[in-house]
């Protein structure tokens, strides 16, 4: 009777339980990201010393101040947080589903189907609110191309090498379509390609937001514990009552959206949806797709990314892609050396 | 889509089986010569395979300029790029023991476009002669970051394809990062960052050739020792080969191969991949035919690619970097798919 309930205990703590270590990593990033927002809140032409910006966002600030944060920096503040978790959990779950570290979004060909809608609409001269729906529909169809030329075998390396497949027609066709532009929208078109913040508004930070309630709560309720079994491997998944196949396709479903929205606000920021949840699985050491701690890793990483964005050159600032990209190239090659030692990649 | 051991020519009637490969080779002759006529031929102002004829020998002939002037050169480019190439993917496939290695899905090109897009935004150069030095040296780097990470046995096809891309990506975003900087080069640049042959003349040529026979030498010397050390380490030893020195071969091969194959038309992906995979069903693993199969077949490729491009696009082009990537990349999906 006693081995029979610690058995059942014990599977029941891991589920719901609390794994102290992915809390500790995911607080310490909240906190992180707190910091960062203050001194990015507070930072720029007008500087706000951390104290106000701290009373202003309680709302007890004056009214200068609080014109120069509610209007002007806090939607791209909001906007990096939001894109930032979406970008993380997304690629929690792609490499969860391909068992591998490096296979996220940006590499299996859905944040390049986002692009390169968005770049055709950039180059035929369309609004803004065109180019979002059109960055939404890419990345979902390429997610449902890769998912349905791969077939069944959604880890396999089947999976991850039509997606590369997918990535490298679809780059084809975004160079063909930056060929066809004329000087101004091409540099408007990279820079959107490069991803970058400026000028978001409540415009990007409010769909993002509403995705992220939408898709959060159901990767997190539905699909955290089921993607922790698979990763023992379908039959053990099956055998132990996950339902895989529609578990899979449920969870790809909503990385893809929370992906697609990404990109549609800030553009194909690279890497975050790669550094972010394999960070937070290094550090929390715990098995899963590490839902939880992977966002507020990502949200640190976007947010910190941003504000490095801004402030580090005295005369211009950069877009936030090229920070990442630069972040991204470093860690991406201390993965390759650390994780080839291991055998893992 | 595995390697396996060189199984060597069948003990029964091993003389018919090479003249077969050998008809097959004349055969491919062949058509990489129909493609040529077709590449002068194509254009702004159709050239019949006469005309052509006229205008490759015959300085008096109306068509002479066209030729020499435009199309040659250019097929003359795409010829050299196509081998490269094809080449240089056959020989790290069989470096690596890795049937998805080839230099445009492994960032080697996108290496060598990175050190481009600096020396040209950077440094202000625009000349095939300079870029040519920057894009071996960025071939050289990935290149043997390639094989550190796919070289050893534990690395499957698909998880060196992965890192492939994710280097890949890394050196996109930085180029796209250092075009940022600068609009006057994004427009310089931006034919040249998708791959093309529009801008090929003869001075381009002539600059590229020393590299690319280098290369080529290098590349089809190799193969002897190549297929050696396919049989592993302690096997190629035992039969005289070194492997560390054939390892240094290849590497240098395939850097002079791509290094210059890019800096002269921009990357280009799927060449390397798809060739040595197509012919391999008719020369089986061994290098001693497959490399030359592939060294004819490449350029077809590839010329045939910016034959369509021109067609299709006409009155402008389709750059050859996309239409490789929209009709090679259906090919790769479909290999994926075929192996298990």
């Amino acid at each position: 009777m006693t081995l029979a309930t610690l058995d059942k205990t014990r599977s029941i703590g891991s589920r719901v339980g609390v794994r102290p270590r992915a809390v500790a990593v995911g607080a310490l990033a909240l906190i992180g990201t707190f910091v960062v927002s203050v001194f990015g809140l507070g930072t720029g032409d007008f500087e706000i010393a951390p104290v106000d910006v701290v009373t202003t966002l309680f709302g007890e600030g004056n009214p200068a101040h609080e014109f120069i944060i509610g209007e002007l920096r806090l939607p791209r503040l909001i906007t990096a947080i939001l894109v930032g978790a979406a970008m993380a959990a997304s690629g929690a779950v792609f490499q969860s589903l391909v068992r591998n570290p490096l296979g996220s979004p940006d590499m299996l060909g859905v944040t390049n189907g986002a692009s390169t809608a968005a770049l055709a609409v950039v180059i035929l001269g369309g609004t803004s609110t065109q180019l979002s729906i059109a960055a939404v529909a890419g990345g979902l169809a390429a997610t449902l191309l890769v998912r349905l030329i791969a077939g069944r075998a959604l880890h396999g390396f089947r999976f991850i090498l039509v997606g590369i497949g997918m990535a490298a027609i679809l780059t084809g066709i975004s160079g063909y379509l930056l060929t066809r532009g004329v000087q101004m929208e091409n540099a408007r078109a990279l820079l959107w390609l490069t991803g970058n913040l400026d000028g978001r508004d409540w415009g990007q930070a409010v769909p993002m937001a509403l995705v992220l309630a939408v898709v959060l709560p159901f990767l997190l309720l539905a699909c955290g514990p089921g993607l922790r079994i698979l990763e023992m491997g379908d039959d053990s998944a099956s055998a132990l009552g996950v339902p895989v196949s529609l578990l899979r396709n449920g969870a790809l479903l909503a990385a893809a959206l929370l992906i697609s929205f990404a990109a549609a606000s800030a553009g194909p920021v690279l890497f975050v949806a790669l550094i972010a949840p394999h960070l937070a699985k290094r550090m929390s050491r715990a098995p899963g797709p590490n839902l939880l701690p992977s966002i507020a890793v990502g949200a640190l990483l976007l947010t910190g990314a941003d504000f490095l964005a801004q402030h580090a050159l005295d005369d211009q600032t950069l877009p936030v892609g090229v920070v990442t990209g630069l972040l991204g190239g470093g860690y991406l090659v201390w993965l390759l050396t650390t994780e080839r030692r291991a055998g893992r990649i | 889509m595995s390697t396996t051991a060189p199984t060597g020519p069948a003990p029964a009637r091993p003389g018919r089986r090479s003249s077969v490969r050998l008809l097959g080779l004349l055969v491919a002759l062949a058509a990489l010569a129909a493609v040529a006529v077709l590449s002068i031929g194509f254009g702004a102002r159709f050239l019949s395979p006469g005309e052509v004829w006229a205008g490759l020998w015959d300085p008096a002939s109306p068509s002479y300029r066209i030729v020499h002037e435009m199309r040659l050169p250019r097929t003359l480019l795409g010829l050299m790029v196509g081998m490269g190439l094809g080449l240089a993917g056959a020989i790290m496939q069989a470096l690596t023991r890795n049937p998805l290695a080839d230099p445009g899905l492994l960032g080697i090109n996108a290496g060598a476009s990175a050190a481009v897009a600096t020396a040209a935004v950077f440094f202000g150069v625009s000349t095939f002669f300079g870029y040519v030095w920057f894009a071996l040296a960025g071939a050289a780097i990935v290149t043997a970051m390639v094989y550190a990470v796919g070289g050893g046995r534990s690395a499957t096809p698909a998880r060196l394809a992965l890192a492939g891309a994710a280097l890949n990506a890394t050196l996109y975003s930085y180029v796209s990062a250092v075009l940022l900087s600068d609009t006057d080069s994004i427009d310089r640049l931006r034919f040249w960052t998708v791959g093309s042959l529009a801008s090929a003349d003869f001075a381009t040529v002539e600059r590229l050739l020393p590299f690319f026979a280098a290369g080529l030498l290098a590349g089809l010397l190799v193969a002897r020792p190549l297929n050696a050390l396919s049989l592993g380490d302690d096997a190629a030893r035992a039969l005289g080969a070194r492997p560390s020195l054939i390892r240094v071969a290849v590497i240098v091969a395939v850097t002079l191969l791509c290094g210059s194959a890019t800096a002269a038309c921009g990357p280009i992906v799927f060449i390397g991949l798809l060739i040595p995979h197509m012919v391999r069903p008719f020369t089986g693993p061994d290098l001693r035919w497959l490399l030359p199969y592939t060294a004819v077949l490449a350029p077809v490729l590839l010329l045939g690619a910016d034959v369509l491009g021109r067609v299709l696009g006409s009155p402008g082009e389709l750059q050859v970097g996309t239409v490789t990537a929209v009709l090679g990349g259906p090919l790769f999906l479909y290999l994926v798919r075929a192996a298990k």
